[in-house]
Protein backbone atom coordinates (compact mmCIF):
# COMPACT_ATOMS: atom_id res chain seq x y z
CA UNK A 1 0.00 0.00 0.00
CA UNK A 2 2.84 2.36 0.87
CA UNK A 3 4.11 1.93 -2.63
CA UNK A 4 1.05 3.31 -4.36
CA UNK A 5 1.49 6.48 -6.34
CA UNK A 6 -1.83 8.03 -5.32
CA UNK A 7 -0.77 7.73 -1.67
CA UNK A 8 2.42 9.58 -2.41
CA UNK A 9 0.47 12.29 -4.20
CA UNK A 10 -1.92 12.52 -1.28
CA UNK A 11 0.89 12.89 1.23
CA UNK A 12 2.47 15.52 -0.98
CA UNK A 13 -0.80 17.47 -0.94
CA UNK A 14 -1.07 17.15 2.85
CA UNK A 15 2.47 18.46 3.26
CA UNK A 16 1.63 21.40 1.05
CA UNK A 17 -1.58 22.18 2.93
CA UNK A 18 0.03 24.47 5.55
CA UNK A 19 1.56 26.58 2.79
CA UNK A 20 -1.78 26.70 1.01
CA UNK A 21 -3.47 27.74 4.25
CA UNK A 22 -0.90 30.48 4.73
CA UNK A 23 -1.42 31.62 1.15
CA UNK A 24 -5.16 31.81 1.78
CA UNK A 25 -4.62 33.86 4.95
CA UNK A 26 -2.35 36.25 3.05
CA UNK A 27 -4.88 36.52 0.23
CA UNK A 28 -7.59 37.36 2.74
CA UNK A 29 -5.24 39.72 4.64
CA UNK A 30 -6.19 37.77 7.73
CA UNK A 31 -2.81 37.76 9.43
CA UNK A 32 -3.50 38.92 13.01
CA UNK A 33 -2.32 42.28 14.30
CA UNK A 34 1.27 41.32 13.58
CA UNK A 35 1.63 39.69 10.13
CA UNK A 36 5.42 39.48 10.38
CA UNK A 37 5.26 37.54 13.62
CA UNK A 38 2.40 35.35 12.39
CA UNK A 39 4.10 34.35 9.14
CA UNK A 40 7.48 33.91 10.82
CA UNK A 41 6.12 31.66 13.55
CA UNK A 42 3.90 29.73 11.15
CA UNK A 43 6.69 28.90 8.71
CA UNK A 44 9.18 28.27 11.52
CA UNK A 45 6.80 25.87 13.26
CA UNK A 46 6.31 23.87 10.06
CA UNK A 47 10.05 23.76 9.40
CA UNK A 48 10.83 22.16 12.75
CA UNK A 49 7.84 19.82 12.44
CA UNK A 50 9.02 18.57 9.06
CA UNK A 51 12.54 18.15 10.38
CA UNK A 52 11.20 15.94 13.17
CA UNK A 53 9.02 14.00 10.72
CA UNK A 54 12.00 13.50 8.40
CA UNK A 55 14.14 12.27 11.25
CA UNK A 56 11.36 9.91 12.30
CA UNK A 57 11.32 8.00 9.02
CA UNK A 58 14.49 5.95 9.52
CA UNK A 59 13.75 4.67 13.04
CA UNK A 60 10.06 4.11 12.40
CA UNK A 61 10.45 2.14 9.21
CA UNK A 62 12.50 -0.30 11.27
CA UNK A 63 10.46 -0.25 14.44
CA UNK A 64 7.17 -0.58 12.58
CA UNK A 65 8.64 -2.93 9.99
CA UNK A 66 7.50 -0.65 7.21
CA UNK A 67 10.62 -0.38 5.05
CA UNK A 68 8.68 1.39 2.31
CA UNK A 69 8.28 4.45 4.50
CA UNK A 70 11.62 5.41 3.01
CA UNK A 71 9.76 6.51 -0.11
CA UNK A 72 8.59 9.59 1.77
CA UNK A 73 11.80 10.63 3.47
CA UNK A 74 13.11 12.78 0.67
CA UNK A 75 9.73 14.46 0.28
CA UNK A 76 9.55 15.30 3.99
CA UNK A 77 13.11 16.59 3.97
CA UNK A 78 12.41 18.78 0.96
CA UNK A 79 9.31 20.14 2.64
CA UNK A 80 11.38 20.99 5.72
CA UNK A 81 13.71 22.91 3.42
CA UNK A 82 10.77 24.51 1.61
CA UNK A 83 9.26 25.86 4.85
CA UNK A 84 12.72 26.91 6.04
CA UNK A 85 13.10 28.96 2.84
CA UNK A 86 9.73 30.63 3.40
CA UNK A 87 10.78 31.33 6.99
CA UNK A 88 14.07 32.84 5.89
CA UNK A 89 12.44 34.84 3.09
CA UNK A 90 9.98 36.31 5.62
CA UNK A 91 12.88 37.42 7.80
CA UNK A 92 14.90 38.81 4.92
CA UNK A 93 11.99 40.64 3.33
CA UNK A 94 9.62 41.79 6.08
CA UNK A 95 12.03 42.06 8.99
CA UNK A 96 15.25 43.13 7.25
CA UNK A 97 13.74 44.71 4.11
CA UNK A 98 16.50 43.04 2.04
CA UNK A 99 19.15 44.94 3.96
CA UNK A 100 21.82 42.27 3.51
CA UNK A 101 24.63 43.99 5.47
CA UNK A 102 22.20 44.40 8.37
CA UNK A 103 21.28 40.72 8.08
CA UNK A 104 24.93 39.66 8.09
CA UNK A 105 25.44 41.75 11.22
CA UNK A 106 22.47 40.02 12.81
CA UNK A 107 23.82 36.59 11.96
CA UNK A 108 27.20 37.40 13.45
CA UNK A 109 25.92 39.13 16.55
CA UNK A 110 22.83 37.30 17.73
CA UNK A 111 23.19 33.65 18.69
CA UNK A 112 19.59 32.72 17.94
CA UNK A 113 19.87 34.06 14.41
CA UNK A 114 23.28 32.42 13.99
CA UNK A 115 21.69 29.11 14.97
CA UNK A 116 18.73 29.55 12.64
CA UNK A 117 20.95 30.49 9.74
CA UNK A 118 23.25 27.55 10.46
CA UNK A 119 20.23 25.23 10.40
CA UNK A 120 19.28 26.54 6.97
CA UNK A 121 22.82 26.37 5.62
CA UNK A 122 23.08 22.75 6.79
CA UNK A 123 20.01 21.50 4.95
CA UNK A 124 20.47 23.50 1.75
CA UNK A 125 23.10 21.08 0.32
CA UNK A 126 20.93 18.14 1.33
CA UNK A 127 18.04 19.53 -0.69
CA UNK A 128 20.39 20.15 -3.60
CA UNK A 129 21.77 16.59 -3.53
CA UNK A 130 18.49 14.84 -2.88
CA UNK A 131 18.18 13.32 -6.35
CA UNK A 132 19.19 9.84 -7.45
CA UNK A 133 21.73 11.40 -9.78
CA UNK A 134 23.53 13.04 -6.89
CA UNK A 135 23.58 9.83 -4.89
CA UNK A 136 25.31 8.21 -7.86
CA UNK A 137 27.73 11.07 -8.32
CA UNK A 138 28.71 11.23 -4.66
CA UNK A 139 28.54 7.53 -3.97
CA UNK A 140 26.35 6.08 -1.25
CA UNK A 141 28.90 6.33 1.52
CA UNK A 142 29.79 9.98 0.95
CA UNK A 143 26.16 10.88 0.31
CA UNK A 144 25.13 9.31 3.61
CA UNK A 145 27.87 11.13 5.46
CA UNK A 146 26.82 14.44 3.94
CA UNK A 147 23.20 13.85 4.78
CA UNK A 148 24.00 13.38 8.45
CA UNK A 149 24.09 17.18 8.44
CA UNK A 150 20.35 16.93 9.00
CA UNK A 151 21.14 16.07 12.63
CA UNK A 152 23.12 19.29 12.97
CA UNK A 153 20.36 21.22 11.26
CA UNK A 154 17.66 19.89 13.58
CA UNK A 155 19.76 20.58 16.68
CA UNK A 156 20.52 24.11 15.46
CA UNK A 157 16.84 24.60 14.71
CA UNK A 158 15.89 23.67 18.24
CA UNK A 159 18.56 26.01 19.67
CA UNK A 160 17.22 28.76 17.40
CA UNK A 161 13.72 28.28 18.81
CA UNK A 162 14.90 27.91 22.41
CA UNK A 163 16.95 31.11 22.31
CA UNK A 164 14.14 33.02 20.68
CA UNK A 165 11.44 32.66 23.33
CA UNK A 166 11.31 35.16 26.14
CA UNK A 167 10.33 32.91 29.01
CA UNK A 168 7.90 30.17 28.02
CA UNK A 169 10.20 27.35 26.90
CA UNK A 170 7.61 24.57 26.64
CA UNK A 171 7.41 24.31 22.86
CA UNK A 172 11.14 24.51 22.09
CA UNK A 173 11.70 22.00 24.89
CA UNK A 174 9.15 19.67 23.30
CA UNK A 175 10.84 19.84 19.89
CA UNK A 176 14.21 19.37 21.57
CA UNK A 177 12.92 16.20 23.19
CA UNK A 178 11.47 14.92 19.92
CA UNK A 179 14.71 15.52 18.03
CA UNK A 180 16.69 13.87 20.82
CA UNK A 181 14.31 10.92 20.75
CA UNK A 182 14.67 10.48 16.99
CA UNK A 183 18.44 10.52 17.31
CA UNK A 184 18.42 8.21 20.34
CA UNK A 185 16.27 5.66 18.50
CA UNK A 186 19.09 5.34 15.97
CA UNK A 187 21.24 3.91 18.74
CA UNK A 188 18.85 0.99 19.17
CA UNK A 189 20.48 -2.05 17.55
CA UNK A 190 18.98 -2.79 14.15
CA UNK A 191 17.41 0.65 13.73
CA UNK A 192 20.24 2.32 11.89
CA UNK A 193 19.95 2.21 8.15
CA UNK A 194 23.12 0.27 7.57
CA UNK A 195 21.69 -2.81 9.25
CA UNK A 196 18.75 -2.87 6.89
CA UNK A 197 18.14 -6.13 5.08
CA UNK A 198 17.68 -4.25 1.84
CA UNK A 199 19.01 -4.25 -1.63
CA UNK A 200 22.80 -4.14 -1.77
CA UNK A 201 22.93 -0.87 -3.67
CA UNK A 202 23.64 1.42 -0.77
CA UNK A 203 22.36 4.60 -2.36
CA UNK A 204 18.98 3.35 -3.40
CA UNK A 205 18.48 1.58 -0.09
CA UNK A 206 18.77 4.98 1.49
CA UNK A 207 16.65 7.09 -0.68
CA UNK A 208 14.15 4.52 -1.84
CA UNK A 209 13.05 4.32 -5.41
CA UNK A 210 15.17 6.56 -7.62
CA UNK A 211 12.07 7.30 -9.65
CA UNK A 212 11.33 10.88 -8.79
CA UNK A 213 7.84 12.28 -8.96
CA UNK A 214 9.15 15.39 -10.60
CA UNK A 215 7.03 17.59 -8.39
CA UNK A 216 9.60 17.14 -5.65
CA UNK A 217 12.25 18.70 -7.78
CA UNK A 218 10.20 21.80 -8.08
CA UNK A 219 10.77 22.34 -4.39
CA UNK A 220 14.48 21.99 -4.19
CA UNK B 1 -17.49 63.01 36.56
CA UNK B 2 -15.98 64.34 33.38
CA UNK B 3 -16.14 67.45 31.28
CA UNK B 4 -17.73 67.61 27.90
CA UNK B 5 -15.10 69.63 26.11
CA UNK B 6 -14.92 68.61 22.47
CA UNK B 7 -16.81 65.35 22.28
CA UNK B 8 -15.51 63.04 19.59
CA UNK B 9 -16.83 60.45 17.21
CA UNK B 10 -16.96 57.25 19.22
CA UNK B 11 -14.44 54.64 18.12
CA UNK B 12 -17.17 52.08 18.04
CA UNK B 13 -18.55 53.85 15.02
CA UNK B 14 -15.20 53.72 13.27
CA UNK B 15 -14.19 50.22 14.25
CA UNK B 16 -16.93 47.63 14.00
CA UNK B 17 -17.73 46.38 17.43
CA UNK B 18 -18.12 42.66 17.68
CA UNK B 19 -19.58 40.36 20.22
CA UNK B 20 -16.28 39.31 21.75
CA UNK B 21 -16.59 42.03 24.35
CA UNK B 22 -17.72 41.01 27.76
CA UNK B 23 -20.41 43.57 28.29
CA UNK B 24 -21.21 42.49 31.77
CA UNK B 25 -17.66 43.15 32.86
CA UNK B 26 -17.80 46.61 31.39
CA UNK B 27 -21.08 47.39 33.07
CA UNK B 28 -19.64 46.32 36.39
CA UNK B 29 -16.37 48.16 35.94
CA UNK B 30 -17.65 51.49 34.80
CA UNK B 31 -21.17 52.20 35.96
CA UNK B 32 -20.76 55.93 35.64
CA UNK B 33 -20.65 56.45 31.97
CA UNK B 34 -23.14 54.83 29.71
CA UNK B 35 -25.36 56.54 27.27
CA UNK B 36 -29.06 55.88 27.67
CA UNK B 37 -30.48 53.98 24.77
CA UNK B 38 -27.12 52.57 23.68
CA UNK B 39 -26.51 50.96 27.03
CA UNK B 40 -27.88 47.59 26.00
CA UNK B 41 -26.09 47.57 22.67
CA UNK B 42 -22.65 48.91 23.45
CA UNK B 43 -20.17 49.06 26.27
CA UNK B 44 -20.39 52.09 28.53
CA UNK B 45 -18.54 55.08 27.24
CA UNK B 46 -16.43 57.59 29.07
CA UNK B 47 -16.93 61.30 28.64
CA UNK B 48 -13.44 62.60 28.12
CA UNK B 49 -11.60 65.63 26.93
CA UNK B 50 -8.77 65.14 24.52
CA UNK B 51 -5.44 65.86 26.14
CA UNK B 52 -2.99 68.17 24.39
CA UNK B 53 -0.40 65.48 25.16
CA UNK B 54 -2.01 63.34 22.45
CA UNK B 55 -0.28 62.48 19.22
CA UNK B 56 -2.09 63.25 15.99
CA UNK B 57 -1.11 59.87 14.54
CA UNK B 58 -4.09 57.66 13.68
CA UNK B 59 -4.99 55.10 16.35
CA UNK B 60 -4.51 51.41 15.64
CA UNK B 61 -7.77 49.54 15.01
CA UNK B 62 -9.35 48.58 18.31
CA UNK B 63 -9.73 44.94 17.26
CA UNK B 64 -5.95 44.58 17.04
CA UNK B 65 -5.25 46.26 20.35
CA UNK B 66 -7.72 43.95 22.09
CA UNK B 67 -6.49 40.76 20.42
CA UNK B 68 -2.74 41.12 20.49
CA UNK B 69 -1.64 41.23 24.10
CA UNK B 70 1.28 40.37 26.28
CA UNK B 71 -0.43 39.53 29.56
CA UNK B 72 1.33 36.37 30.71
CA UNK B 73 -1.06 35.81 33.61
CA UNK B 74 -3.53 34.72 30.93
CA UNK B 75 -1.15 32.81 28.64
CA UNK B 76 1.96 33.59 26.64
CA UNK B 77 0.51 33.60 23.10
CA UNK B 78 -0.64 36.99 21.88
CA UNK B 79 -4.23 35.86 21.36
CA UNK B 80 -4.44 34.02 24.70
CA UNK B 81 -5.42 36.96 26.94
CA UNK B 82 -8.43 37.98 24.84
CA UNK B 83 -9.77 34.48 25.28
CA UNK B 84 -8.64 33.59 28.78
CA UNK B 85 -9.23 36.91 30.52
CA UNK B 86 -12.83 37.23 29.32
CA UNK B 87 -14.22 36.23 32.71
CA UNK B 88 -11.58 38.02 34.78
CA UNK B 89 -13.38 39.46 37.81
CA UNK B 90 -12.50 43.13 38.12
CA UNK B 91 -15.23 44.26 40.48
CA UNK B 92 -14.99 45.02 43.32
CA UNK B 93 -11.51 46.46 42.91
CA UNK B 94 -9.29 48.66 45.01
CA UNK B 95 -5.77 50.02 44.82
CA UNK B 96 -3.71 50.66 47.92
CA UNK B 97 -1.21 53.51 48.00
CA UNK B 98 1.17 53.25 50.94
CA UNK B 99 4.80 53.10 52.00
CA UNK B 100 6.63 56.39 52.45
CA UNK B 101 3.53 58.58 52.34
CA UNK B 102 1.74 60.77 54.86
CA UNK B 103 -1.72 59.54 53.90
CA UNK B 104 -1.62 55.82 53.10
CA UNK B 105 -4.99 54.62 51.89
CA UNK B 106 -7.00 52.33 49.69
CA UNK B 107 -8.89 53.71 46.72
CA UNK B 108 -11.96 51.94 45.41
CA UNK B 109 -12.40 51.86 41.65
CA UNK B 110 -15.26 54.35 42.03
CA UNK B 111 -13.00 56.75 43.87
CA UNK B 112 -10.28 56.36 41.27
CA UNK B 113 -12.70 57.19 38.47
CA UNK B 114 -13.69 60.41 40.24
CA UNK B 115 -10.30 61.48 41.50
CA UNK B 116 -9.49 63.65 38.49
CA UNK B 117 -11.14 64.55 35.19
CA UNK B 118 -10.72 61.74 32.66
CA UNK B 119 -8.70 62.65 29.61
CA UNK B 120 -8.19 60.92 26.34
CA UNK B 121 -4.48 60.52 25.66
CA UNK B 122 -3.52 59.15 22.28
CA UNK B 123 -0.06 57.70 22.83
CA UNK B 124 2.41 55.74 20.79
CA UNK B 125 3.02 52.40 22.51
CA UNK B 126 6.31 50.67 21.72
CA UNK B 127 6.82 47.06 22.77
CA UNK B 128 10.30 45.79 23.54
CA UNK B 129 9.58 43.18 20.83
CA UNK B 130 9.97 45.91 18.17
CA UNK B 131 6.33 46.51 17.30
CA UNK B 132 4.27 49.57 18.07
CA UNK B 133 0.68 50.71 18.13
CA UNK B 134 -1.16 53.99 18.72
CA UNK B 135 -3.79 53.81 21.44
CA UNK B 136 -6.33 56.36 22.66
CA UNK B 137 -6.08 55.67 26.40
CA UNK B 138 -8.44 57.13 28.99
CA UNK B 139 -7.18 58.26 32.37
CA UNK B 140 -5.27 61.01 34.12
CA UNK B 141 -1.72 61.66 35.25
CA UNK B 142 -0.51 59.18 37.84
CA UNK B 143 0.79 62.16 39.85
CA UNK B 144 -2.80 63.13 40.69
CA UNK B 145 -3.20 59.87 42.59
CA UNK B 146 0.24 59.94 44.21
CA UNK B 147 -0.27 63.50 45.46
CA UNK B 148 -3.41 62.37 47.30
CA UNK B 149 -1.20 60.14 49.42
CA UNK B 150 1.35 62.92 50.01
CA UNK B 151 4.73 61.32 49.36
CA UNK B 152 7.32 61.61 52.09
CA UNK B 153 10.57 63.43 51.12
CA UNK B 154 12.40 60.15 51.70
CA UNK B 155 10.46 58.43 48.92
CA UNK B 156 12.60 58.03 45.79
CA UNK B 157 10.83 55.27 43.87
CA UNK B 158 7.35 53.92 43.28
CA UNK B 159 6.72 50.17 43.30
CA UNK B 160 3.69 48.71 41.53
CA UNK B 161 2.11 45.31 41.85
CA UNK B 162 -0.45 43.57 39.63
CA UNK B 163 -3.32 41.48 40.84
CA UNK B 164 -2.53 37.78 40.93
CA UNK B 165 -4.96 34.95 41.55
CA UNK B 166 -3.77 31.52 40.44
CA UNK B 167 -7.40 30.35 40.34
CA UNK B 168 -8.37 32.97 37.78
CA UNK B 169 -4.98 32.79 36.08
CA UNK B 170 -4.14 29.10 35.87
CA UNK B 171 -1.83 29.60 32.88
CA UNK B 172 0.43 32.00 34.76
CA UNK B 173 2.46 29.18 36.28
CA UNK B 174 3.48 27.91 32.86
CA UNK B 175 4.66 31.27 31.56
CA UNK B 176 8.19 31.07 32.95
CA UNK B 177 8.08 34.35 34.89
CA UNK B 178 7.26 34.96 38.55
CA UNK B 179 3.98 36.43 39.76
CA UNK B 180 2.55 38.71 40.96
CA UNK B 181 3.96 40.95 38.25
CA UNK B 182 5.85 43.87 39.76
CA UNK B 183 7.47 46.92 38.28
CA UNK B 184 8.71 50.30 39.35
CA UNK B 185 9.53 53.86 38.41
CA UNK B 186 11.68 56.55 39.89
CA UNK B 187 9.42 59.02 41.74
CA UNK B 188 10.20 61.86 39.33
CA UNK B 189 9.28 59.59 36.41
CA UNK B 190 6.04 58.62 38.11
CA UNK B 191 5.20 62.28 38.75
CA UNK B 192 5.80 63.23 35.12
CA UNK B 193 2.53 64.41 33.53
CA UNK B 194 2.91 61.89 30.67
CA UNK B 195 2.78 58.93 33.08
CA UNK B 196 -0.84 57.91 32.88
CA UNK B 197 -3.06 56.10 35.34
CA UNK B 198 -5.28 54.45 32.77
CA UNK B 199 -8.84 53.17 33.21
CA UNK B 200 -9.98 52.91 29.62
CA UNK B 201 -9.24 52.98 25.93
CA UNK B 202 -11.17 53.85 22.80
CA UNK B 203 -13.60 55.73 25.02
CA UNK B 204 -14.54 52.62 26.97
CA UNK B 205 -13.49 50.82 30.11
CA UNK B 206 -10.34 48.73 29.69
CA UNK B 207 -11.12 45.24 28.48
CA UNK B 208 -9.70 42.56 30.79
CA UNK B 209 -6.96 41.55 28.37
CA UNK B 210 -5.60 45.10 28.23
CA UNK B 211 -5.19 45.38 31.99
CA UNK B 212 -8.63 46.08 33.45
CA UNK B 213 -9.70 47.84 35.47
CA UNK B 214 -6.71 50.11 36.03
CA UNK B 215 -3.19 50.09 34.61
CA UNK B 216 -0.22 52.28 34.02
CA UNK B 217 0.83 53.74 30.67
CA UNK B 218 4.36 55.11 30.47
CA UNK B 219 4.64 55.99 26.79
CA UNK B 220 8.38 56.71 26.64
CA UNK B 221 9.28 53.27 28.00
CA UNK B 222 8.88 49.80 26.54
CA UNK B 223 5.38 48.41 26.97
CA UNK B 224 6.17 45.96 29.76
CA UNK B 225 6.82 48.92 32.09
CA UNK B 226 3.13 49.84 31.73
CA UNK B 227 1.95 47.41 34.40
CA UNK B 228 -1.58 46.03 34.14
CA UNK B 229 -4.40 45.40 36.62
CA UNK B 230 -2.74 47.29 39.49
CA UNK B 231 -3.64 46.53 43.12
CA UNK B 232 -0.71 47.95 45.06
CA UNK B 233 1.33 51.13 44.80
CA UNK B 234 4.07 51.66 47.34
CA UNK B 235 6.48 54.56 47.70
CA UNK B 236 9.93 53.38 48.67
CA UNK B 237 13.47 54.57 49.18
CA UNK B 238 15.39 52.09 47.04
CA UNK B 239 14.96 50.81 43.49
CA UNK B 240 12.10 48.30 43.50
CA UNK B 241 12.23 44.92 41.74
CA UNK B 242 10.79 44.55 38.22
CA UNK B 243 9.50 41.25 36.89
CA UNK B 244 11.29 41.20 33.53
CA UNK B 245 14.47 42.52 35.07
CA UNK B 246 14.38 39.61 37.53
CA UNK B 247 13.67 37.16 34.71
CA UNK B 248 16.58 38.41 32.58
CA UNK B 249 18.56 41.41 33.76
CA UNK B 250 20.81 41.35 30.69
CA UNK B 251 17.85 41.96 28.40
CA UNK B 252 15.50 44.10 30.48
CA UNK B 253 16.82 46.99 32.54
CA UNK B 254 15.07 48.91 35.29
CA UNK B 255 14.64 51.99 33.13
CA UNK B 256 13.78 50.35 29.81
CA UNK B 257 13.38 53.67 28.06
CA UNK B 258 12.67 53.29 24.36
CA UNK B 259 16.09 53.74 22.78
CA UNK B 260 16.95 52.97 19.15
CA UNK B 261 20.66 53.03 20.01
CA UNK B 262 20.58 50.27 22.60
CA UNK B 263 19.76 46.92 21.07
CA UNK B 264 17.99 44.15 22.84
CA UNK B 265 20.65 41.42 22.93
CA UNK B 266 18.55 39.36 20.51
CA UNK B 267 17.30 42.00 18.12
CA UNK B 268 17.89 45.55 16.99
CA UNK B 269 15.73 48.29 18.46
CA UNK B 270 16.48 50.75 15.66
CA UNK B 271 13.28 49.94 13.76
CA UNK B 272 9.81 48.83 14.59
CA UNK B 273 6.63 47.61 12.95
CA UNK B 274 3.69 49.93 13.22
CA UNK B 275 0.99 47.29 13.46
CA UNK B 276 -0.72 45.92 11.48
CA UNK B 277 1.96 46.66 8.88
CA UNK B 278 3.97 43.54 8.07
CA UNK B 279 7.15 45.54 7.51
CA UNK B 280 9.66 46.51 10.16
CA UNK B 281 10.29 49.82 8.46
CA UNK B 282 9.30 52.44 11.01
CA UNK B 283 12.26 54.22 12.61
CA UNK B 284 12.16 54.00 16.40
CA UNK B 285 12.48 57.37 18.10
CA UNK B 286 14.47 58.13 21.23
CA UNK B 287 12.11 57.97 24.23
CA UNK B 288 9.48 56.83 21.71
CA UNK B 289 9.24 60.40 20.46
CA UNK B 290 8.62 61.90 23.91
CA UNK B 291 12.18 63.15 24.33
CA UNK B 292 11.22 66.82 24.38
CA UNK B 293 9.17 66.18 27.50
CA UNK B 294 11.17 63.51 29.33
CA UNK B 295 14.84 63.69 28.27
CA UNK B 296 15.50 66.04 31.19
CA UNK B 297 14.72 63.25 33.64
CA UNK B 298 17.85 61.46 32.49
CA UNK B 299 20.38 64.24 31.96
CA UNK B 300 23.86 63.13 32.86
CA UNK B 301 22.91 59.45 32.85
CA UNK B 302 24.65 56.93 30.60
CA UNK B 303 21.58 55.34 29.01
CA UNK B 304 23.68 52.59 27.45
CA UNK B 305 24.56 51.37 30.92
CA UNK B 306 21.31 52.28 32.64
CA UNK B 307 19.13 50.84 29.88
Amino acid sequence: MLKSRPLKALIFAVCLAPAAWLGWRIWRMDLTANPLEFITHFTGDWTIRFLVITLAVTPFRKLLRLPDLIRFRRMFGLFAFFYACLHFATYLWLDKLFDVPEMVKDIGKRPFITAGFAALVCIAPLAATSTAGWIRRLGGRRWRLLHRLVYVSAAAGVAHYYWLVKSDIRLPALYGLLVALMLALRLVPGVRGSAAPRKPAAGSAYCGSPASTGSERGLS
Amino acid sequence: MARKLGEQIPYSEITPKSVYLNRRAFLAAAPAAFMGARALLAAPRFQTRRSPLSTSEPPTAQQYVTHYNNFYEFGTAKDDPAENAALFKTSPWSVSVDGLVKQPRKFTMDELLKLAPLEERVYRHRCVEAWSIVVPWVGYSLGALLRQAQPDPKAKYVAFESYYDPKQMPLARESGIAFPYVDGLRLDEAMHPLALLCVGMYGEALPPQDGAPVRLVVPWKYGFKSIKSIVKIRLVETQPPCTWNIANSREYGFYSNVNPNVDHPRWSQAKEQRLPSPFKNHATQMFNGYGDQVAGLYSGMDLKKLF
